[in-house]
């Protein structure tokens, strides 16, 4: 049986193995699972933005039909443990005590309050009417700025401030750059800019749902998480359960999005109910209350100062920031737009900058990762601001690019990082040919014209990002509680097949189809011979999950690894069975194969097969071909691409319509194409989503009015336009699949194509920026308000 | 408890439910049809989708989270799970990569399903809006599309 | 979420259904398509303890024709009226509404009886001057449009009355048109326009313009339809921006009021100029 593999499976567009129970409703959403003797639980959630509770009182829930329990936070303030918050980013932090029930006080309207157990679903929601609480109400404190003031009311009486930190990155200082100070008295020209992030809601599908079964003394919990590995270690460092006693299973999980890279106060609640109880116990989150108890995204205030040269060189960048945290602290809330600081020279050549940014408490739901965390907001705010420059000056905002972007690599940027490879030139001239650059400009030209009121915009983003998250020794530098590196186990059972056992842990991603074709190259395994084992910490008992694009870039590179180190275990067994020396061996076409004699070739199967029977193995040979690997990354990877959007506007009503949108990506190499295109089709729908369509919005109360799929609009089929993509492929120096990453890239390339576009559209009407989203009515008030003002000039 | 008789996936079965039961949790709790699930409480993001017969006999899409088990007494409903798993829908979806975590998969497909009963071979504007119904946050519905337009371009399709 | 429990009743016959109401007394609410119902019983924003489905009253379903009038049952869907060449404004005004699944479900009489003012059929029947068929204990009466909506999610209707058809004039020889913006394709609109139009010799015989999102209910823009009367087509965009004279749109997360009153003349002018061209 000496197989050969004459197509390589990396770069083919192989079908997902994933699909068959997806497309046939055969699948385990943990909504979807049960365990025998399970109880269900339902929680009763603040109506307030800020009180203190002065009394719970769940008797009437006790007594209603079917319920088996109800508590309070203050039934289970000793027990319940805390919420954890892995990222403190500076000493100072302020890290507020966050109870999974509200025990004293509530600080955002849907914080947990208490909860009822009962028989079935429908009763325990009936039970939690009959709970009452007293509220003495505080005030809420819902902008940043005036949270900032002095005298605003507090989030956190016991921390003194509304303000969880202040991070300062000066490249002065790093030894990364010149002064900022100095490029602003030298300056030429000086653009500066208010963007604002608004609040997003990651709004994934599938609502978060969790099931735990406390049974004999252990804890098995299934959860619609992202992060099974992490969500075990916390669960027991902060509940002092043993880590070995609690079993997590991410079973299908319908999607993330960051939404999920969460340990959430629902898991908690209903570990602790379960133990209250000791029987398996189930919490069926609905949508609305997703909307106002999973964290939300982006939310931040950036001012950004750019110095320039008049031939358009940049010689600084400023950038003030105000990160709203929400009422708490989620696992990474601080880090996110820490995550992003290291963006804000994008693809450029900028030789000073300076960053600070201000972390602040709000009455609101927390922040945490969305898509693309933190690099989202730096991609916008830099090519945003590089249209701007561009505008100032009277030049194509791709020529004003060209003069500033990186074209030798690799580059240590002025943030410290640096990237290995790239052509920005190339992603560039291919999505310009794509797009029908010179036609569309003419087609504006004419259109101002002839005074259309529909008029054209076209934008630009040429961005790039860090993925691959992360080189465990800088998170330690940034003062992230873990490191970041990922592991994978392959096992070669009797027949040859292999099973691969990862510590990413995919909801979409399709991890187990690319894993397979890795397998499949690295060993000769055929593609359908290899199944992929995840999300359940009995099999993958150790990992760092999937979240940051990292999963290939780190977990990808770990499974080679472990693929070469099952090859070197089978060369010895291969060259005895060969009767050759293992120097003899090349691997080579899926199988090791005598130099100079092909045909003379073992597979590993082959050599599965002996150590099954170990009848005739090499002396001192272990019987078995099983082999871990964990890859801590050196560096990042820095996917790039250009994006390019045409949009039409009516002036009339402010109705903005995508005409056209081109991408092209550079993810370094790529393992499967259907699903890099799949990404990116994703991600775009996602940033395009943040720059027209969502905003999660709060009353002057602190109620989110955007609390359900009614009122946050996400866009569908018939909002959205057909997408051209396409890819230059500059491998990454910086692991040995030369892959970059591509799960978050789209998202934050698309945002700033699109609103470029519009301000493009606009700017002969005096138009210099429009606010997100970009709704009908704030492209109408812009446009109102730039015609104002070029009147008020010509004045 | 009204008692109703609901034929589901070509299975007659008669119940008693509370009124206050929703078709999408009748399906899912009384009948074990775990396939069709719920994303949204105000009718918005299509997950649960299912063909169920009107007064004229014919399958029409519907939003089986906003349908009582009551309203549905004496129809037929079709669910993911009565596809067979080798619907042309369901064999273009994979071809095409139109699901990535598939959570809005089965409710999207019985949309397409529903949409090339009546429009048999749409246009892509008549697909995106035929599918306006249904949410979904992975794929930016560009695959959703080419899948639903090759489903209609199979033979198995124009010709029923 | 899980709607609180009710009792559920689903009579044969007109008759049978109002007798129910009568019996359930206030706490009783009326379940055509269940379309705006059921999502305000899942959220428990309402937790009536009857629902009176009407599903199973034939009479209420189907379009006939009554001389110039066209007849269409309370139960008839949205998918039925979009489909139903007749009545193009209402035909045009239904195939916008939600999604099709929606439409598949939602019925003309729910949609009228619900009355929120963002929904897209009340400006559409308002525009067509049609009048609407209550029965009740007392027997039957007819309401015309203009006086059907009262208040924000609010008609005529008494609690123990079923809306049972809409008679809606042919309006021969008139052009029509139904025109929103929305935030997404599945939102509620912002604004909405129902216009219909007779031209007679060159010049605008008649115009009625109804108005959705502009305030409390559906609102016809008299100043318009008087500035239109008689006048030659030119004169459409004057017309147009008096539409938002007497109204008092809503200013919320979706628009504000300024907006809205500036859509209203922009759409208005837009519809006009599609029926009248």
């Amino acid at each position: 049986m000496t197989a050969t593999i004459a197509t390589p499976e990396i770069g083919r567009a192989r079908l997902r193995k994933e699909d068959a129970r997806l497309l046939t409703g055969r699948t385990r959403w943990t909504e979807n699972i049960t365990v025998p003797g399970m109880l269900h639980m339902a929680i009763l959630r603040s109506p307030h933005a800020h009180a203190r509770i002065s009394r719970v009182d769940v008797s009437g829930a006790l007594a209603a039909p079917n319920v088996v329990t109800a508590f309070s936070g203050a039934d289970v303030a000793d027990s319940q443990g805390v919420m954890a918050c892995a990222w403190p980013v500076t000493e100072d932090t302020v890290l507020p005590t966050y109870p999974p029930l509200a025990v004293s006080e509530v600080r955002h309207v849907g914080e947990p309050v208490a909860v009822v157990v009962a028989r079935d679903r429908a009763s325990a929601i009936d039970a939690l009417e009959l709970i009452d609480v007293d509220y003495e109400p505080l005030p809420a404190v819902l902008d940043m700025e005036a949270a900032l003031a002095e005298g605003a009311p507090l989030v956190h009486a016991e921390a003194g401030t509304n303000k969880c930190y202040t991070w300062v990155f000066d490249s002065a200082d790093a030894g990364t750059g010149g002064s900022v100070a100095e490029a602003a008295e030298q300056a030429e020209i000086t653009v500066s800019r208010r963007f604002v992030q608004q609040r997003l809601i990651p709004a994934f599908m599938e609502p978060r749902s969790v099931l735990v079964d406390p049974t004999g003394g252990e804890w098995t919990i299934w959860s619609a998480t992202q992060i099974p590995h992490i969500m075990r270690f916390l669960l027991s460092a902060t509940t002092g359960t043993p880590e070995h006693k609690i079993r997590v299973i991410a079973p299908d999980v319908g999607g993330g999005f960051g939404g999920k890279l969460a340990i959430t106060p629902e898991e908690w609640i209903t570990f602790t109910a379960a133990n209250r109880v000791g029987r398996p116990v189930k919490y069926i989150e609905s949508r609305s209350e997703t909307m106002v108890s999973g964290h939300h995204g982006r939310d931040m205030i950036q001012d950004v100062t750019l110095y320039a040269r008049r031939d358009g060189t940049v010689t600084g960048i400023d950038v003030k920031l105000l990160a709203n945290m929400g009422a708490y602290l989620g696992i990474v809330t601080p880090g996110v737009p820490i995550l992003g600081a290291f963006m804000y020279n994008g693809i450029y050549k900028f030789p000073a900058y300076r960053l600070e940014c201000t972390g602040v408490f709000t009455t609101t739901t927390k922040t945490d990762a969305y898509r693309g965390a933190g690099r989202p907001e730096a991609t916008y705010a830099i090519e945003r601001i590089m249209d701007e420059l561009a505008a100032e000056l009277d030049l194509d905002p791709l020529e004003v690019r060209r003069r500033n972007w990186i074209d030798q690599f690799p580059y240590t940027t002025v943030a410290g990082l640096e990237y290995d490879s790239g052509d920005y030139a190339a992603a560039t001239d291919k999505a310009m040919q794509l797009f029908g650059y010179e036609q569309l400009r003419a087609e504006q030209a004419a259109r101002r014209e002839a005074g259309d009121p529909v008029q054209l915009g076209i934008g630009v983003s040429t961005y790039t990002e860090m993925c691959g998250l992360a080189p465990s020794r800088i998170l330690g530098a940034l003062r992230y509680g873990a490191g970041g590196w990922e592991t994978a186990s392959v096992r070669i059972l009797p027949s040859g097949k292999a099973e691969v056992v990862t510590g990413t842990s995919p909801h979409g991603q399709g991890h187990v189809t690319a894993w397979s074709q890795i397998v499949a190259d690295q060993l000769g395994v055929p593609f359908e011979d290899v199944t992929v084992l995840h999300g359940d910490t009995r099999t993958s008992h150790k990992g760092l999950d999937t979240y940051g694009s990292r999963s290939l870039t780190v977990g990808g590179i770990a499974l080679t690894m472990a693929c070469q180190k099952v090859r070197e275990k089978a060369r010895p067994i291969a060259a005895h069975l060969l009767e050759c020396s293992p120097d003899d061996l090349e691997f080579s076409d899926g199988a090791f194969r005598v130099k100079g004699t092909p045909s003379a070739a073992k597979t590993i199967a082959d050599c599965a097969l002996a150590v099954f029977t170990s009848h005739d193995l090499p002396d001192g040979v272990e019987p078995q071909l099983d082999a871990d690997a964990t890859f801590d990354p050196q560096n990042f990877s820095f996917p790039h691409g250009t994006h390019l959007c045409a949009v039409e506007v009516d002036t009339e009503t402010g109705a903005v319509k995508i005409r056209k949108y081109v991408a092209v990506d550079d993810v370094g190499r790529v393992i499967n194409p259907l699903i890099v295109e799949g990404q990116v089709h994703g991600g775009v729908a996602q940033g395009i989503a943040q720059a027209l369509f969502e905003e999660a919005v709060y009353d002057a109360d602190g109620n989110l009015v955007t609390g359900s799929l009614a009122d946050y609009t996400i866009p569908s089929a018939a909002d959205l336009p057909e997408l051209v993509t396409d890819r230059t492929e500059t491998p990454s120096t910086t692991n040995p699949l030369g892959v970059k990453g591509v799960g978050e890239a789209g998202t934050i390339a698309a945002t700033p194509a699109v609103v470029n576009a519009i301000v493009d559209a606009l700017r002969p009407y005096g138009v210099n920026d429009i606010q997100m989203p970009c709704t009908p009515e704030r492209v109408w008030r812009a446009l109102q308000a730039g015609k104002q003002a070029s009147k008020e000039v010509q004045a | 408890m009204p008692r109703v008789a609901i034929t589901v996936d070509g299975t007659r079965y008669e119940d008693d439910v509370p009124a206050r039961t929703l078709l999408v949790y009748y399906l899912r709790e009384q009948l074990g049809k775990v396939g069709t699930v719920v994303g949204c409480d105000t009718s918005n993001c299509g997950a649960c989708t299912v063909l169920m017969t009107d007064s004229d006999g014919v399958p029409r899409a519907v939003k089986s989270c906003t349908v009582l088990a009551v309203q549905a007494d004496g129809r037929e409903v079709t669910t993911i799970e009565g596809l067979g798993g080798d619907h042309p829908v369901q064999r273009a979806f994979h071809e095409h990569h139109a699901l990535q975590c598939g959570f809005c998969t089965p409710g999207m497909i019985m949309a397409a399903v529903d949409l090339l009963r009546e429009t048999p071979q749409p246009t892509d504007q008549q697909v995106r809006e035929g599918l306006e119904g249904n949410l979904c946050r992975c794929t930016g519905y560009q695959n959703i599309v080419r899948a639903v337009q090759a489903a209609a371009a199979s033979s198995e399709v124009s010709a029923a | 979420m899980i709607p609180a429990a009710f009792d559920y009743q689903r009579p044969a016959t007109v008759a049978d259904a109002v007798a129910a109401l009568a019996s359930a007394g206030e706490d009783a609410k009326v379940l055509a398509g269940g379309h705006s119902l059921l999502p305000v019983l899942r959220l428990r924003l309402a937790a009536p303890s009857v629902l009176v489905d009407l599903a199973g009253v034939a009479e209420l379903r189907g379009v006939r024709e009554d001389g110039d009038t066209l007849v269409i049952g309370a139960m008839t869907t949205h998918a039925e009226l979009a489909a139903e060449s007749r009545v193009p404004l209402l035909a045009q005004a239904a195939a916008t509404i939600g999604d099709r699944q929606v439409r598949h479900r939602g019925t003309i009489g729910g949609s009228l009886a619900h009355a929120d003012p963002a929904g897209d059929l009340p400006a559409a029947v308002l525009a067509l001057d049609a009048e609407l068929v209550i029965t009740g204990p007392n027997g039957t009466r007819t309401v015309p449009a203009r006086e059907f909506f009262v208040d924000y999610f609010t008609t005529t209707l008494a609690p123990d009355e079923v809306l049972v058809e809409v008679r809606v004039p042919k309006l021969a020889g008139w052009q029509t048109t139904y025109s929103k913006v929305n935030r997404t394709a599945q939102a509620w609109a912002t604004v909405a326009v129902a216009v219909a139009v007779q031209r007679q010799n060159g010049s605008i015989a008649g115009a009625r313009v109804a108005l959705t999102g502009m305030g409390p209910t559906p609102v016809r823009a008299t100043a318009v339809e008087q500035a239109l009367a008689g006048a030659a087509p030119d004169r459409i965009a004057e017309a147009a921006a008096l539409a938002a004279e007497g109204t008092s749109p809503p200013s919320d997360h979706t628009a504000s009021a300024d907006y809205r009153r500036h859509l209203a003349t922009v759409l208005t002018r837009r519809a006009l100029q599609a029926a009248a061209g």
